[in-house]
């Protein structure tokens, strides 16, 4: 396992990273006003409440979360559907108007994140939708960038790049695997 | 065509026979057995080594569907179908189109036989006019032309009044007759045997007790009117059951069972196979035990197939709405050995049902070797397989639920009045 | 990762426990959609799903076509009064014609118990049953799981009286499959004229002599439709007895746990199998029922599209 396994960021890295973006998402958005943030299901949901906790002990203000499932928004269902099980979208908030910081763990080609945008848009007419990565790890096969990103990271489309989470959801490391 | 059959193992429970044989036919008549007979000059010989030799096999209830339905079977294919099972006679049931019930239906059906048919066909006429249910045929008029039995077969005479007079009327009239013992408020729109399968699969059900009923009805009516009748297709434990208690009160009873009664339950249903799909319908583990048993213990006299053709498009739809039945004749001899070799009958038993039982019930006159009688002659393989295919099957029609599987024992070759009518 | 790797769903008797849990689970995601004002995903565009419908049903073909549309399938409803192959075409006909419109899925609803297997073997897309004869109706059982597991947060361990006539019962069927495959107890009560044979065979099932001991600490009451114009014949002698004996009403509701859920999978005959007041009453989930049945079969149409070879 060693061999093929090399770890990009440790839990203390991990941290400063979500840190640095909850600043650049202020700076950007000049404050908290109408910003909230929807994680990716799964790994984003837990980054999204990273930065949102950051945001609080920075503002001293709870923005609001969300969650977006993107199965059903797959742009692979013409053939034959992923086995996935479908997550639960959780948006108990209305994002008329809103400031949507979307988040992810790792941006890649990003297909999830056409999926995720396709997705909020049935909620309602957002101001903005900026993008919040952990990792961008290139191979677009959209125009898509990233606002924010913790750590860009060269690889190639063999190889694999992964946050993990402990028991209690809190991200312990991003590990490349070849 | 001589004959000399030379070597087999000769069996003819008709003259408690069962030794290594030569048997010679001449002129279509069994003409001697013995010890290693020589051949006279122009007979050909048959080695028979390894093989059985036994009176021809009789079926005693097929359905050729001719005339009328000639798209399921016709005489030539159904004859044919029968030599290759072995059978050297069969008699056929009148739920033809027109019906059995005149001269004229019963001379065609014996006429086409003879002149393009494989083996004997000995028609069975209508005990109800037009299978009415409702007034007697001329049962006189078709015993003169030629049928062996009446029956309704495929139903049951629902009055018992009308069946009672029709048993003593067919025995004034020296004929037999076979009743399809249902009792029809029972069996109502039910497509399988009642029982947990038919609860698992949600298919109306068939109660066992609708057979019962009516084989009590017809048995207490045998004893009443003191006339002899035979039960057809006995495929529940309480039938047999009934009818070994009327023989033991000397009721003139005797009755007969399908290959599929005592090798299937109401399993082979599942998949909604309508291959498993006839009437009366397959029955439950107790009841093929009760069959076996009574064709042991002698209740049960004959082994006939039920052979019922239908055409593909009647047996390739829904459940509900395919067709009752299934073809027997070229797998019965097959499956039926199957109880010699599992110790249920012996070979002596076996052929006492296949053959001597259902010519001595309906008064045929075959079903021996003695010398002089007809020369029908069954010769079996015992030990040869083959596979049940579809493509290979002499019938027209291919509803069986033993398609793609492996038999053993089968016939070796079918003689007709001293003819060679199958060779494997 | 759990995979659901049937082509068709026909009937519950023939998932496993897991395949049954994961439909449950897609259709608890599945009715955050039917919450939102735009109630609609993109999941099955371009996709076509035909509801072959042979006997009558309001309820069951329309939550299977809101289904469809809210996954943007395009869905086309036919309704044959009459499945007789006597006259007119025969099933398998009608299936190779509707088929040569390439649809990706058939949901069928079938008088002939077994018919949507005959299909299965002729045609080569998804097929869901919306019901076959007495055998099973699966959308029905897993929208009954669905709306249990809502009220008590799971299956295992809850007692599930089934009340009325069982024999000719499709919902029963799937109900028994889908409860004792998820470790309910079930408890059956009817005339048993209305019992089949071999049915507490089919699993942790009880066939209980009285509706009253059917409803003994029952966690879940499940009350039956009775067809009059089928039932009344031989099976029970009227409405009124029938109403009497096997008729849930405020009295005997109190055998049950307080506040049992009363269930029924409609349409009710109120006054016959349950009066009113149980129909409308604080425990009844029967209209719960229904808003479950577009999740429920969203959730089927979501998998068996993404379902492999059997």
């Amino acid at each position: 396992m060693a061999d093929d396994h090399t770890v990009l960021m440790d839990g203390a890295g991990i941290k400063r990273a979500l840190t640095r973006i909850a600043h650049e998402v202020l700076e950007r958005n000049k404050g908290v006003a109408d910003i909230v943030l929807i994680g990716i299901r799964s790994g984003g949901v837990l980054l999204a409440e990273g930065i949102a906790q950051q945001i609080s002990v920075i503002e001293g203000w709870d923005v609001p979360v969300g969650a977006v499932d993107i199965t059903l928004y797959r742009d692979d269902c013409s053939g034959q559907l992923p086995h996935h099980p479908v997550g639960k979208t959780d948006i108990p908030f209305s994002l008329e108007a809103k400031k949507v910081v979307l988040v992810d763990d790792v941006l890649y080609t990003g297909r999830t994140i056409r999926a995720a945008m396709d997705a909020l848009m049935d909620f309602g007419r957002p101001k903005s939708i900026q993008l919040a990565v952990l990792i961008d790890r290139g191979h677009r096969e959209l125009p898509i960038r990233a606002d924010f990103v913790g750590r860009n990271v060269p690889t190639s489309q063999k190889e694999n790049v992964q946050v993990v989470f402990d028991g209690l959801n809190q991200p312990i490391e991003v590990v490349l695997e070849k | 065509m001589n004959l000399l059959i030379k070597n087999g193992r000769v069996i003819d429970p008709s003259q408690k026979i069962d030794d290594t044989l030569d048997l010679l036919v001449e002129n279509g008549l069994v003409k001697e057995i013995g010890k290693k007979l020589s051949a006279p000059s122009g007979v050909a010989v048959v080695d028979a080594a390894g093989k059985y030799v036994v009176p021809g096999l009789i079926d005693m209830h097929v359905h050729l569907r001719d005339p009328g339905l000639e798209y399921k079977e016709d005489i030539i294919s159904g004859t044919k179908a029968a030599v290759a099972g072995g059978f050297t006679s069969v008699c056929c049931m009148p739920n033809t189109k027109p019906v059995i019930d005149n001269k004229t239906v019963a001379s065609y059906i014996i006429n086409k036989a003879k002149s393009e048919g494989f083996c004997n066909v000995f028609p069975v006429g209508s005990i109800t006019y037009g299978l009415s249910g409702d007034r007697m045929s001329e049962m006189g008029e078709l015993k003169e032309s030629g049928c062996v039995a009446v029956s309704d077969d495929g139903k049951p005479v629902n009055n018992s009044e009308l069946m009672m007079r029709a048993l003593q009327y067919a025995a004034g009239m020296g004929i037999m007759v076979i009743s399809h013992a249902e009792e029809l408020e029972l069996v109502g729109d039910g497509v399988m045997n009642e029982g947990f399968t038919s609860t698992e699969l949600g298919l109306k059900g068939i109660p066992r007790v609708a057979e019962d009923i009516a084989t009590s009805r017809e048995t207490m009516l045998a004893e009443y009117t003191g006339t002899p009748i035979h039960i057809a297709h006995v495929s529940t434990k309480g039938s047999v059951r009934i009818i070994r208690e009327a023989k033991a009160r000397g009721v003139k009873v005797t009755c007969e069972t399908a290959p599929h009664y005592f090798t299937l339950t109401d399993d082979a249903v599942r998949g909604y196979n309508t291959n498993a799909k006839m009437n009366p319908p397959l029955r439950e583990a107790d009841d093929v035990a009760a069959i076996k048993e009574g064709l042991k213990d002698g209740t049960i006299d004959a082994i006939a197939t039920d052979h019922a053709p239908h055409h593909q498009d009647e047996k390739d739809v829904e459940f509900n709405v395919a067709m009752n039945g299934i073809i027997g004749l070229e797998t019965s001899l097959s499956l039926s050995l199957g109880l010699v070799e599992s110790g249920n009958l012996t070979l002596n038993q076996l052929i006492e049902k296949m053959s001597c039982n259902p010519s001595n019930i309906l008064g045929l006159n075959r079903g021996t070797l003695t010398i002089g009688s007809v020369a029908d002659i069954t010769l079996i393989d015992p030990t040869g397989e083959w596979v049940v295919d579809a493509d290979k099957l002499a019938s027209k029609s291919k509803n069986s639920p033993w398609l793609g599987q492996k038999m053993t024992g089968v016939a070796a070759a079918t003689i007709v009045g001293g003819n060679v009518m199958y060779k494997r | 990762m759990a995979e659901f790797k049937h082509k068709h769903i026909i009937a519950l008797r023939d998932l496993s426990k897991e395949d049954i849990e994961l439909l449950i689970s897609t259709a608890e995601s599945m009715r955050e959609i039917n919450s939102r004002d735009i109630k609609k995903v993109p999941t099955l565009r371009g996709k076509t799903i035909i509801n072959l419908f042979y006997e009558a049903s309001t309820r069951t073909r329309t939550s299977f076509e809101i289904a469809g549309k809210r996954l943007s399938a395009d869905t086309v409803n036919i309704t044959t009064a009459s499945s007789s192959t006597t006259k007119g075409e025969t099933l398998a006909d009608t299936a190779l014609n509707l088929l040569a419109m390439k649809p990706d899925i058939i949901v069928m609803r079938h008088s002939v118990s077994g018919s949507h297997y005959f299909l299965a073997n002729k045609i080569n897309c998804s097929i869901i049953n919306a019901g076959d004869g007495a055998h099973e109706h699966p959308s029905q059982g897993l929208l009954d799981l669905l709306t249990m597991k809502d009220r008590f947060g799971r299956l295992d361990g809850l007692k599930v009286a089934i009340v009325g006539d069982i024999t000719h019962s499709r919902v029963a069927r799937s109900n028994i499959q889908g409860l004792t495959k998820l470790g309910s107890k079930v408890f059956l009560a009817g005339p048993p004229t209305m019992m089949p044979p071999g049915v507490e065979k089919l699993g942790d099932v009880t066939v209980c002599t009285s509706m009253n001991e059917a409803l003994q600490d029952a966690d879940v009451v499940m009350m039956l439709r009775i067809q009059q114009e089928r039932q009344g014949k031989t099976l029970m002698p009227n409405a009124r007895e029938y109403s009497r004996y096997f008729g849930l009403n405020p009295g005997n509701i109190r055998l049950a746990k307080p506040g049992a859920m009363i269930m029924h999978p409609g349409p009710i005959n109120r006054g016959v199998e349950m009066s009113s007041s149980m129909v409308d009453g604080e425990q009844s989930w029967i209209l719960k029922q229904v808003e479950n049945g577009v999740a429920v079969r969203m959730s089927m149409l979501y998998h068996v599209c993404g379902g492999e070879l059997e």
